[in-house]
């Protein structure tokens, strides 16, 4: 892609002197088919982007970034140290049963830590996976959140330059003021590998907090997933000969303009105009170099 | 004395035995002038239509009176037969005077046209609104509220029965907090105040937002966070009294009291198809007011600025999702040109099952059953006949257009746009007519 390739600069403003302080927050993920417990994937193309975040090169103006990974649940999972394995040395454990309401012990610690980025996945593949830790979270902390972003181009003059990922393959360069919440999408870069020995070797800090129970949650009736039915074609016909030529007729012509008798120019020139009245290109339609 | 006879000017009269012949043949394409030379309905006295039972039905070929009553359904093909009189019968149109309850919608309006998705949640929103109706005993409404400019001309007979629309040209110039706000770029914020504005003037009873990556899920995850209401997300069944949702990465369903904000998936209802609601737009200066920080919301400062979209290299775009896809089939010989011609349109290029099997395009570009299902908004097929699976692969394409020989093809007759030209000369002149507009876009962009 002709996307901005150069190295991702980082600059904090001049008003502040120490480095990012970068917290991404990961989940447990879940394998579709096996059902095994795994690194979540868009959660570790977060870590990813934490990653390439801190090891810019450092300038002098600022001392390095830092890289915080926290979970909320229990030290002793084990998909935690596939995480660990992307290269983190620690880890940051809230510790509480998983089925405890996970913002509130969030919120404190992200504001006694002073978060300038905090990356997550924009949704997680287990628990009530609808998306919105991240908002709520960003709301609380007054914090401007962008979603599912595909790269993170730079951080300077205390804003981030990045990628959204758009539906289509499409790109939107957006600035955000920071601090900020910025959540990742299967467009951004995969995940480094994991290697076992370091995430084996890795520590887990728990960080002891107070725990909240999802009372909300204990009202829903939850049940395997039964397998949604398709939509049926419908034929509204008033007549029986209109539903049965629905049901047997091969696609007629449905009253698309045929030109036969023109000059290939004139034709040339009725495409371009068709496409230009349909949006598919446009007269500034720059040529991808 | 015969209908088809004439009056020669020595007052004789003449028997015209190809007006006979055409009169006794139902089948000739004349048959309907000859029979009804003035088929017109008649009135009497009293305004009634009058039916001249004389004048019904026809003279088959043995002399027998024939009377069509397929009206206009027979097997006969189309050319032969007599255009029907077709009458559309407008849809009923749903009045609300005074709505005593809302009930809010905020389509995607993908490229301002309302889709498939939209629909069906403007269709729920519909289902909802009768059963409160009844349950309650008054009158609601669906409230759509759209930003920036929107083209759908669908949405009285999709159910939107008010709207709100927020663009530049309808923003007072007092309000100029939002005179840049809405023109069509990514503009969160600005959004989400307007919605909050909604929601403390109109108190919508839910608000329904789809669950999709065209902006749906992000726009109801800030409302929801921005009013505190927890959402029912990825819902893919809702009555007013309970809802059915996907959780836990879709392998496990919840059951849950239908809560305010819902984010739907696609297919989660029937769209609206068999009424009309008058699309009333809602006066937008109330939600100008200062009453809309007076309200609580929170319309922050800027802290999130677009730099709008970038270009992007149409092949890196994966074929499933490409908006414009230029295929080549067997009737192209040469390739450079087709890949020269694709590259000045900006497409992503896809290919039919024999360019492929031939070689000259890789098995990833091929379009169809047996390759990639496409969805793009205008697909360009050049030298492609229609292979029945092809067809299949292109059903999603909203937009289809032909370049083909033969004008009796498949593709031909899928077509809203068919050129009927050898596709060497056609993609050697539209090569030529594209150098002025991409030199042109270069110099701008220089």
């Amino acid at each position: 892609m002709p996307l901005n390739k150069s190295p991702l600069t980082v600059q904090t403003g001049a008003a502040i002197s120490q480095g990012l302080n970068v917290v991404a927050l990961v989940s447990i993920g879940m394998h579709p088919t096996s059902g095994r417990q795994r690194r979540a994937e868009l959660d570790a193309r977060a870590v990813e982007q934490g990653l390439r975040l801190i090891h810019t090169p450092a300038t002098p103006q600022h001392s390095a970034h830092t890289l915080d990974v926290v979970h909320c649940g229990s030290t002793d999972t084990p998909a935690l140290k596939q995480y660990a394995g992307m290269g983190l040395p620690h880890l940051t454990i809230l510790e509480q049963p998983t089925q405890n309401d996970p913002l509130p012990s969030l919120i404190d610690y992200l504001q006694t830590t002073r978060a300038d980025i905090v990356l997550a996945g924009m949704r997680a593949e287990s628990g009530e996976s609808s998306g919105m830790l991240p908002y709520l979270l960003a709301n609380t902390l007054n914090m401007p959140i962008i979603n599912s972003v595909a790269e993170i181009i730079s951080v300077n003059q205390g804003q981030v330059e990045c990628l959204q990922a758009l539906p289509r393959g499409q790109r939107r360069k957006v600035m955000v003021n920071l601090p900020c919440v910025i959540t990742v999408d299967m467009a951004a870069a995969a995940p480094r590998q994991s290697a076992f020995g370091p995430g084996q070797r890795a520590s887990f800090t728990s960080v002891p907090v107070k725990e909240t129970a999802d009372t909300v949650r204990l009202s829903w009736t939850i049940t395997p997933a039964k397998p949604r039915p398709k939509r049926m074609k419908t034929v509204k016909a008033k007549t029986a000969a209109d539903r049965f030529k629905a049901a047997t007729a091969k696609p007629e012509q449905q009253g698309g303009r045929v030109i036969a008798e023109e000059s290939p120019d004139n034709m040339a020139h009725m495409l371009i105009d068709y496409l230009l009245s349909e949006k598919a290109i446009s007269t500034a339609n720059k040529q991808p170099n | 004395m015969n209908e088809t006879d004439t009056h020669n000017p020595h007052g004789l009269y003449r028997r015209d035995p190809r007006q006979e012949w055409i009169q006794r043949n139902r089948l000739h394409p004349l048959h309907g002038q000859v029979i009804h030379p003035k088929l017109t309905e008649q009135r009497g006295p009293s305004g009634l239509i009058r039916k001249n039972p004389h004048q019904v039905g026809f003279i088959g070929p043995h002399g027998i009176k024939r009377i069509d009553r397929m009206a206009g359904n027979s097997s006969q093909p189309l050319s032969l037969r007599r255009a029907p009189v077709t009458t559309d019968i407008p849809l009923p149109l749903i009045k609300i005077v005074d709505p005593g309850f809302y009930i809010a919608v905020v389509p995607d309006f993908s490229g301002g046209h309302l889709s498939a998705h939209d629909k069906d949640i403007l269709g729920q929103a519909q289902a909802l609104v009768d059963e409160i109706s009844q349950a309650r005993n008054q009158v609601g409404a669906v409230v759509a509220i759209a930003f920036g400019d929107i083209n759908a001309t669908d949405l009285d007979t999709a159910g939107v029965d008010r709207l709100i629309h927020m663009c530049d040209t309808q923003v007072e110039p007092t309000a100029s907090m939002y005179r840049q706000l809405f023109n069509g770029d990514y503009n969160p914020e600005a959004c989400l105040s307007v919605l909050c504005a909604v929601d403390s003037q109109l108190n919508p009873l839910h608000w329904l937002l789809p669950d999709s990556t065209h902006g749906g899920f992000d726009t109801g995850c800030r409302l929801a966070a921005a009013l505190g209401e927890r959402p029912a997300t990825q819902v893919y069944q809702a009555n007013a009294k309970q809802v059915i949702g996907r959780i836990n990465g879709s392998t496990q369903d919840y059951q849950l009291e239908t809560p305010r904000l819902l984010m739907l998936s696609a297919e989660c209802h029937l769209p609206v198809d068999e009424t009309r609601h008058e699309v009333i737009e809602l006066p937008i200066q109330p939600l100008l007011d200062p009453l809309i920080q007076d309200s609580g919301s929170p319309l922050k400062p800027q802290h999130i600025t677009s730099l709008g979209l970038m270009n992007v290299d149409p092949n890196a775009i994966p074929l499933a999702e490409a908006p414009f896809i230029v295929s080549g089939g067997n009737g192209i010989r040469q390739w450079e040109l087709f890949h020269q011609a694709a590259k000045a349109l900006g497409a992503t290029e896809g290919a039919s099952r024999v360019a492929v099997d031939d070689g000259f395009m890789p098995r990833h570009r091929q379009v169809g059953a047996t390759g990639t299902w496409v969805t793009a908004d205008v697909y360009l097929a050049v030298g492609i006949s229609g292979a029945i699976q092809h067809m299949q692969g292109i059903g999603q394409c909203r937009k289809v257009i032909a370049v083909n020989t033969d004008p009796n093809c498949d593709m031909v007759k899928r077509a809203d746009l068919s050129f009927i030209i050898d596709s060497q000369v056609f993609l050697e002149a539209l090569l030529n007519a594209l150098k002025p507009i991409n030199n042109e876009a270069n110099e701008h962009a220089a």
